[in-house]
């Protein structure tokens, strides 16, 4: 049953999506440091615990690796565990559960065993935080076979995204733009969700050049695509959603139609997720191409001193530049 | 009964869900404490009787520069709050309470012991000289860490809870096999201190780093400064039974002292040092104490916490204690602590100032330091980086 769109914040959305999940399914447990009565650092689970009981929402010790082993084990019992990582930096201490055992449980049991968990990481910087709490690892886990890898960048798809991922049946990393946290849009609280978890989907359409984006550069490639149409390029900017799988059709229906592609992230350029939908585009469509597929993102740099955000981070200049030379081809 | 005093295991009986009450307050019976909270010396007793050797020679100078190092400590803590407050750090760490604990622990080491903090070490960081302005530079967003570590031995903060018992454990192993230990040379055998909270007590790398070090015997005190919470979350999240106990599940001797008494923890960690020092080993201490403020400036307390909770603990406050011991003494006159006001005035005007003046690091400086040796990317990155900026200035 449909009803009418609310705006809310994606915070809110992942907590009204969380709270959905829950009631739907009496196995859906939260876990994670600071969760219960605080809500979590960032406030995503505020309430739960209060509405579902600490036997739902446990605020458990600080140990990621015991969080994310013991969700291994509350999955093999027939649980879904949802864990919340403080912040992409302290997700390392849980690396090896996450890679070692996450990943490939599945794969070894030949199909006997599943673990339905997410794992839930606020990513990314922008906020003026100390060191380790500003990281965007998406690409060690998107590298790993066994896990798929989310992002949503907008209220609707956090909302929606976060449930889909709860009830997949594999585990699935779900990275959060903290610092859109607090961007408000629109909501439908319909009865299923308008793309698949998968999907990746056009934000914008353009004839002239495809920006590949996820996560917390959405919002600023958008801009970025109206500040270029202002100057007469029409862009189009593409929202990943999924990093793995990638949904190659999407991706490749828009460079195909707009001839040039720029992939941008926040993560160090360096093998991350721009060198995969780089390769992919110039293996796939190759005669389709003006221009080589470029890559705007984070220097290849430990995340620097915050100080530095402004320009260790792409931003509209710096993704404008990249339109210019794409176009020069 | 306190939590924290654990009930011998019966295992006829049913295990029951129900955590023991919890009276957070009351250190028990084994903590050490020379201080109680009025400032009077508290007799011999048998958890002290072996410590008091420690405090022997400690005079009345020696306690008037350790109430000044409370204070002063306690004066730079709250610049640092304000400073944040005002916009001036992203941050700030309050180490509000715990002052005691960490001006104990840091004035009982030597210049050659070693220091590995977390983030909230400011009291252990002024007591082995590093200049408060130089922690400054992390939560302002300048830099990871504004100081050599080896100019001080004390290694720079570590955000990442746990990892630096490791680190500890290592140094200490090379320490030992340096053979600086066991030699009774007091400029040369050294030690190393680990520090944590009680919610480092659940990481693998605090664990780990217990191990390690008691079956090597190095020579390491790992420092738990159990201040009741970790951010929202109570103690009793992260164990059922306190650290000192369980040291000896590793091997290693465990003492509780009173962190809020800068006598107790002075002796306390001198014994341990020594022993570290002459080769017996690692031993842990777990400073009881508490937490005034809010876990960082990002945090809000009132979520989780209640208020008469902070009150019992104000009136254990560590700098009250050792005013009204050293007024009773006659070792201080009010003219004297005015001295001191306008001493932490001035150090607090000093960190102001130079906080407001801290320069924004030119954003070329980022590249610097990824490697030792060239690194073709970086170098690329950096010219090209520099090219780029450099077209907005001819624009
Ligand atoms: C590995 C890791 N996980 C999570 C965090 C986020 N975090 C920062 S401080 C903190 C609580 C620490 O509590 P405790 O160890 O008791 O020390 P305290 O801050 O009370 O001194 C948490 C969870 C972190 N810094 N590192």
């Amino acid at each position: 049953m449909a009803s009418a769109p609310q705006k809310m914040t994606i915070a809110k959305a992942l907590n009204a999506g969380m709270r959905a999940a829950m009631e739907a399914d009496p196995k859906v447990v939260l876990l994670g440091e600071d969760i219960g009565k605080l809500g979590g650092v960032f406030r995503i689970t505020e309430g739960l615990q209060k509405d579902f009981g600490e036997d739902r929402v446990l605020d458990t010790p600080l140990a990621e690796s015991g969080i994310m082993g013991t969700a291994v084990g509350l999955a093999l019992r027939g649980y879904r565990p949802v864990v919340e990582i403080q912040f992409d930096g302290f997700v390392y201490p849980a690396f090896d559960q996450i890679i070692s055992q996450v990943a490939k449980m599945h794969y070894r049991s030949q199909g006997h065993l599943k673990l339905p968990m997410v794992i839930r990481i606020p990513y990314g910087g922008g906020i003026g935080a100390v060191e380790h709490h500003s990281e965007s690892n998406e690409a060690y886990f998107a590298h790993t076979a066994g896990l798929r890898v989310v992002t949503s960048s907008t209220p609707e798809d956090a909302y929606w995204m976060i449930q889909q991922a709860i009830a997949s049946d594999d585990p699935v990393v779900f990275y959060e733009p903290k610092r859109r946290y607090h961007e408000r849009g629109e909501v439908e609280l319909g009865d299923s969700a308008p793309l698949a978890l998968n999907d990746a989907v056009v934000r914008a359409e353009g004839s002239d050049l495809t920006l590949v984006t996820y996560g917390p550069m959405v919002k600023t490639a958008l801009i970025a695509a109206q500040a270029a149409e202002a100057e007469g390029t029409s862009v189009e900017v593409v929202d990943l959603r999924s990093l793995s799988p990638l949904d190659r059709p999407t991706i490749l229906d828009s460079v195909v139609k707009t001839g040039r592609a720029i992939v941008v992230h926040e993560a160090q350029t360096f093998l991350g997720m721009g060198a995969e939908v780089a390769a992919l585009i110039q293996q796939e469509a190759f005669y389709h191409l003006e221009a080589p597929v470029l890559r705007v993102g984070g220097y290849n740099i430990p995340y620097p001193p915050s100080r530095h955000e402004e320009v260790f981070l792409p931003d509209i200049d710096r993704i404008l530049d990249a339109v210019d030379r794409s176009l020069a081809y | 009964m306190s939590d924290d005093v654990v009930a011998p295991v019966d295992t006829a009986a049913p295990a029951t869900h129900e955590p023991p009450a919890r009276d957070i307050t009351d250190g028990g019976p084994e903590m050490v404490q020379f201080l109680d909270a009025e400032g009077n010396r508290v007799p011999v007793t048998e958890a002290n009787s072996a410590y008091a050797e420690f405090i022997q020679d400690v005079d009345g100078e020696e306690l008037r520069a350790l109430y000044r190092d409370l204070v002063l400590v306690r004066r730079v803590d709250a610049e640092g709050h304000a400073l944040q407050r005002q916009g001036e750090l992203g941050l700030w760490p309050s180490l509000l309470g715990q002052e005691a604990a960490q001006v104990g622990a840091g004035r009982a080491m030597r210049a050659q012991d070693y220091a590995f903090p977390g983030y909230r070490e400011h009291g252990v960081a002024w007591c082995k000289g590093v200049d408060p302005v130089n922690l400054l530079g992390m939560f302002r967003g300048v830099n990871h860490g504004g100081w050599d570590s080896n100019e001080n031995n004390f290694h720079l903060y570590t955000i990442v809870i746990g990892n630096q018992m490791l680190h500890a454990a290592g140094y200490a192993l090379g320490v030992q096999k340096d053979g600086l230990v066991g030699s009774g040379d007091a400029d040369r055998d050294t030690a190393v201190m680990a520090f944590t909270g009680d919610g480092g007590t659940a990481q693998g790398d605090y664990n780990e780093a217990l191990v390690f070090a008691s079956v090597a015997h190095s020579p390491v005190v790992f420092f738990v400064q159990n201040n009741h919470w970790a951010i929202s979350e109570p103690n009793e999240k992260q164990f059922v039974i306190p650290p000192y106990q369980r040291a000896r599940g590793f091997g290693i001797p465990g003492v509780r002292v009173d962190g809020n008494d800068v006598l107790a923890t002075l002796a306390v960690t001198r014994a341990a040092l020594d022993r570290a020092r002459s080769g017996q080993g690692p031993t842990l201490i777990e400073a009881f104490t508490y937490r005034m403020g809010a876990h960082t400036t990002s945090d809000d307390p009132t979520k989780y916490r209640i208020a008469a909770e902070v009150d019992i603990w104000k009136k254990k406050d560590p700098i009250d204690r050792l005013r009204k011991h050293l007024v009773a003494q006659g070792l201080a006159d009010d003219e004297w602590l005015a001295e001191l006001e306008a001493e932490a005035d001035e150090l607090a005007l000093r960190i102001r100032t130079a906080c407001q003046q801290m320069p924004n690091p030119p954003h070329e400086d980022m590249f610097e330091n990824v490697y030792v040796d060239p690194h073709p990317l970086v170098e690329r990155e950096r010219d090209e980086f520099v090219a780029y900026q450099a077209s907005f200035e001819e624009d």
